[in-house]
């Protein structure tokens, strides 16, 4: 009988106590956001999306090759001598075109590997995480700033001063082979001479 | 009183009778319940620390009339092998037996819905209709979900009427009279002649009765918690065990009754213990009408009281649900039947022994 009532004591206790608990976080400020007006405030280090500055990219492939995930996709083309590419901002000469900048977003897994390598800290990641998107083929981000004529262009440009430089190296050997078998006529005769010199 | 105003307008007894019939319903129960939505959404959120509603106007106030508005729009599912009579008969009584109940609520001095003298007896049976529309819901929906949600409702209902009817039946051998206009009349305004102080005759059964009345409050709180199936007691609704109980296979508007029927009921019962333990329409500090002398005042600062007195105790049970987990079957069965029971039969025994002797 004592147990019946010191159980029933105690159940209405442990309500009791229950109950001011939960009054009190009635009035406790609440850690709701309102998403979508009000920004949760992200930390330091953020991975989100990633961003390419193209003005600084040298197209030297390093963060494509550092992707765990092969998300970065980058096809430079040579530029020509007459070419005036500028510079980067911390003095790096650019040689190369880049023709094509592609960062597959959906594929990227925002672990900041290609961030590390880059030479001239063009590529980084930004605070940005709303981008999604309906189509998956919307995801795949184009960094490069040539126009398509211009890309067209610039490859042109390329093979064509391929060509051109082929037919000098096409010509330049063909006078290196002329020479040389000229040289060889006189050196046959004079070969001889340090072998003797030698014994 | 508003039906003798009533009848003077409309000029016929029956259209006076109908307008009043439906006043609770248009001036009551839709606004509170959808009043009464918001707050459990908005007290659940507060009580976990979120916010709740936030969107549909300032704060969320509009949210309940939104989600009424998708509610009509919603198609009414009725799956090939439901019982369809039943199927759709059992959420009108349910709203039925809720709804009949405020006949016998006085919502102020001027206006009871039917002042009958079997008043609380009348509104315990009427609810169990309610036992009745819930079992058919479950049954009628062939889902063995809602019918095991069904089963318990029926089970608990009825086990949970008892220890209610036990205080109850406490009350009036200490108020003589079973109708709630004159038990809340009879625990005349100020809050030290309610009956939960022992009522309004001062003398040694008066401090005699108040442990036994705080303790026979708390037994039909608990019991009328049970019997609108809420948490703890809410095993037939258990979500995490039943889907959603009885009501699961509805959709539309159907639910849509049962959600009223739900806040009617909570409303219901909460004016019942409000009527009987504290004072009803009474207010607890006097009136501003008697004050200043405007004898039309008097009946709506009773119905505010009265409103007030209601919704702390739905709030009450609102605080409760976030607080406690829910029963096992057993435990509440338990609850029910070594706890309450025993106990309003000791407090029955005792008051009746105070209003014998004293």
């Amino acid at each position: 009988m004592r147990d019946y009532i010191l159980k029933f004591w105690q159940g209405l206790i442990t309500i009791i106590i229950g109950m001011r608990v939960t009054f009190r976080h009635l009035f406790v400020p609440s850690v709701t956001i309102q998403y979508p007006t009000v920004k949760p405030e992200l930390p330091e280090r953020e991975r989100n999306r990633l961003y390419v500055n193209m003005d600084d990219c040298i197209g030297c492939d390093q963060c494509a090759r550092a992707c765990p995930v092969n998300c970065i996709d980058i096809e430079t083309v040579k530029s020509i001598p007459g070419d005036d590419l500028g510079v980067t901002s911390n003095g790096k000469k650019k040689a190369l075109w880049v023709t094509r900048f592609d960062i597959d977003i959906a594929k990227c897994c925002y672990c900041q590997l290609c961030v590390f390598p880059c030479p001239t800290e063009c590529i980084y990641m930004t605070d940005v995480y709303e981008f999604a998107e309906l189509e998956r083929e919307n995801l795949v981000y184009d960094f490069v700033t040539l126009t398509e004529e211009e890309k067209i262009e610039k490859k042109k440009n390329f093979e064509e001063f391929t060509i051109k430089k082929e037919a000098e190296k096409a010509a330049a050997a063909k006078k290196k082979a002329e020479e040389d078998a000229k040289k060889k006529e006189g050196g046959d005769q004079a070969g001889e001479k340090p072998l003797d010199n030698k014994e | 009183m508003i039906y003798e105003w009533l009848h003077s307008i409309t000029g016929s007894e029956i259209a006076a009778a109908i307008i009043q019939s439906l006043l609770p319903l248009f001036i009551f129960i839709l606004p509170f319940a959808l009043f009464a939505v918001l707050l459990e959404r908005k007290v659940s959120a507060h009580m976990q620390d979120r916010l709740g509603p936030m969107r549909v106007g300032y704060h969320g106030i509009f949210q309940t009339i939104a989600d009424i508005i998708k509610l009509v729009q919603k198609e009414d599912i009725v799956a090939t092998d439901n019982d369809k009579k039943f199927f759709d008969l059992s959420p009108i009584l349910v709203f039925a037996g809720s709804y009949a109940a405020f006949a016998a609520i006085p919502f102020s001095g001027a206006f009871v819905g039917s002042n009958i003298d079997l008043g609380i007896v009348y509104i315990v049976a009427v609810t169990g209709l309610v036992v009745a529309g819930i079992l058919m819901a479950g049954w009628a929906s062939n889902n063995k979900y809602s019918l095991l949600g069904a089963m318990r409702a029926a089970a608990q209902i009825i086990s949970y009427e008892i220890p209610s009817l036990l205080v109850i039946v406490t009350v009036i051998m200490i108020t003589g009279t079973m109708n709630l206009f004159t038990i809340s009349e009879w625990q005349t305004q100020y809050f030290w002649n309610w009956l939960i102080l022992g009522g309004p005759v001062v003398g040694v059964a008066k401090f005699l009765l108040i442990p036994l009345m705080i303790v026979s409050f708390l037994i039909i709180f608990l019991s009328t918690l049970a019997e609108v199936n809420r948490t703890p007691f809410d095993i037939p609704e258990a979500e995490s065990e039943l889907v959603s109980g009885y009501h699961t296979e509805y959709s539309g508007m159907k639910f849509a009754m049962f959600f009223l029927a739900e806040y009617a009921n909570m409303f219901a019962v909460s004016a019942v213990v409000s009527a009987l333990f504290f004072g009803g329409f009474q207010s607890p500090v006097g009136y501003l009408g008697k004050l200043f002398g405007a004898a039309w005042l008097i009946p709506i600062e009773q119905f505010l009281w009265f409103t007030a007195k209601g919704l702390f105790f739905v709030f009450v049970q609102m605080w409760l649900r976030w607080t406690l987990p829910r029963f096992r079957v057993d435990q509440l069965m338990a609850f029910c039947w070594k706890y309450l029971i025993p106990f309003s039969f000791v407090i029955l025994i005792l008051v009746g022994l105070i209003t014998v002797l004293l």
